[in-house]
């Protein structure tokens, strides 16, 4: 135990991600055998990370800022293990609860309750743990009255509200929130923020923090990260980066 | 050593846990909102069976003990085949959202298909049971080996569903193919037909067509009673095998490519 203690929870060493995209998709056999016949004239490499080299010590409240396409959701998915690096290792020392987008794998058609079982079962949750926090789920999505309507009949906030209530029934080493609270009113976001301070200060979750509102990053993070066009322009503290970030364009 | 068994056994919970969720949502969509619900299940096969024992009983006169019987049998167990593997195909595809966001063994969801069609089997049994009842064929202990025959059909659907969701993935024309590919199949299978109906060269190839043989399996221990022999079901049991290798190994490699192309 005091050896995971000592290591860092979550170590990204030269991480470099290069997609080929092609110039149209090739999503049929004759489209890829002409392709692969002329294979310099159809793809080109885009490099969506490059050189990006971060240490994250456990209990660490960070923030990622940079602009639309710099990078940012492609070094979570990284993270959270959804996507392989090109190149570089990325090595976690925990569980890892990705809020990346609230409710990928909800079922439309199925009811509140239906959902939260087959929600928590794909988060890799166990039928008991779901079993014993079915409550606090719906209690803190406040879907009580409507548990059993099907979830294409919620309004999206509510959809959001049971998506984050699941994610975080429980209590992940490393939490990854990527704009998933933008949906929902305010009360919600308040309800949210409380619930990740909660588990950063109760429980000393790691917290990986995106969001376009410096002012949000600012009051949730100790320290950012700054990419821009796929590579590290900034790693510190959370005022420096996002002053230098907010003088980026204007 | 006894923590890791542990956690293994934690772990294949889990995995039943997402299978048995998963089967789950597959069942309450494909009967919400039918009056018959799960009957349908039981009267599909055996609507199917009566059009194509009227069609073909008609047309050509086969001579076939207990046609309907020997229908039914060989039409639900192909049917399992075809359903299995053409909803395992588009699995991958239509679990983008999940794959692409959160980490998860992406075996399940091919996997999962075949287990809901095999359920979706032993539903269709209860008209197999009705057809028999009518022509009162009375099921021997052969019909103990059922278990067996569909471990080897599990098998062998998982196989060949793995690797079509695998190449699915990065060409959707096997999507198209598909359809047409397995009723060739089930054309060249003696399902309507009795195998000596076929040519000789047809006949000498069956060997090599697993479905042959596991409809065979299927009306041995079920209307005629018989007990395959062990050869039978080494046969049966290798083409499962060497099938599903084929499909793990093709999706394994290929499995950490999915999110870029679903």
């Amino acid at each position: 135990m005091s050896e995971t203690a000592s290591q860092p929870m979550i170590r990204v060493e030269n991480v470099d991600m290069v997609f080929n995209i092609a110039n149209q998709q090739l999503n049929t056999l004759k489209e890829y055998f002409i392709a692969a016949v002329r294979r310099q004239l159809f793809f080109r490499e885009f490099v969506a990370l490059e050189g990006i080299d971060v240490t994250i010590e456990r209990g660490d409240v960070y923030g990622i800022v940079g602009t639309n396409g710099s990078g940012k959701s492609t070094l979570l998915k990284i993270i959270a293990g959804v996507l392989e690096p090109t190149r570089g290792t990325c090595t976690i020392n925990g569980t890892i609860a990705p809020l990346i987008e609230l409710g990928a794998g909800f079922d439309m058609e199925l009811t509140a309750r239906e959902n939260i079982y087959l929600n928590g079962s794909l988060l890799g949750y166990s039928k008991k743990f779901v079993d014993d926090n079915f409550d606090a789920i719906v209690d803190f999505a406040e879907v009580r009255d409507f548990i059993d309507m099907p979830l294409k009949n919620y309004s999206s906030g509510m959809v959001a509200r049971i998506a984050f209530a699941i994610a975080t029934a429980t209590v992940p080493d490393i939490l990854v929130v990527d704009e998933a609270l933008s949906v929902g009113d305010f009360l919600f976001q308040q309800k949210c923020e409380k619930r990740i301070d909660e588990l950063v200060e109760g429980h000393g979750t790691t917290l990986l923090f995106v969001s376009h509102s410096i002012d949000q990053v600012e009051r949730v993070c100790k320290k950012a990260l700054w990419i821009e066009r796929g590579h590290m322009r900034m790693n510190g503290s959370v005022e420096e980066v996002c002053e230098a970030y907010r003088h980026f364009e204007g | 050593m006894t923590a890791t068994t542990e956690l293994k056994k934690k772990d294949a919970q889990k995995t039943w846990f997402v299978l048995s969720s998963l089967v789950t949502r597959d069942f309450k969509l494909k009967y919400r909102r039918s009056v018959l619900g799960i009957l349908w299940s039981v009267l599909n096969p055996l609507l199917m069976m009566i059009v194509l024992a009227c069609v073909f009983s008609y047309m050509f006169r086969f001579q076939i003990e207990h046609y309907a019987v020997y229908l039914i049998l060989g039409q639900t167990l192909f049917s399992m085949m075809t359903d299995s593997t053409s909803a395992a195909m588009t699995s991958i595809i239509e679990a983008s959202p999940l794959i692409k966001k959160v980490r998860i063994e992406k075996m399940v969801f091919p996997v999962e298909k075949v287990l809901f069609a095999c359920l979706n089997f032993l539903f269709s049994l209860v008209a197999v049971a009705a057809v028999m009842l009518f022509y009162q064929i009375a099921p021997t202990f052969n019909l103990l080996l059922l278990p067996v025959l569909l471990i080897f059909v599990i098998l062998f659907c998982s196989g060949l569903g793995l690797l079509l969701a695998a190449l699915a993935v990065f060409f959707r024309d096997i999507i198209h193919l598909w359809g047409v590919l397995t009723m060739a199949w089930m054309y060249a299978t003696p399902i309507i037909y009795p195998m000596d109906l076929l040519p000789d060269f047809m006949q000498r190839l069956e060997v090599f067509n697993p479905m042959y043989h596991y409809v065979t399996y299927f009306r041995d221990i079920t209307m005629y009673g018989t007990t395959p022999s062990l050869e039978t079901n080494l046969i049966c049991l290798g083409m499962a095998v060497i099938t599903f290798a084929i499909g793990l190994a093709v999706f394994r490699k290929t499995e950490k490519k999915f999110i870029l192309f679903v």
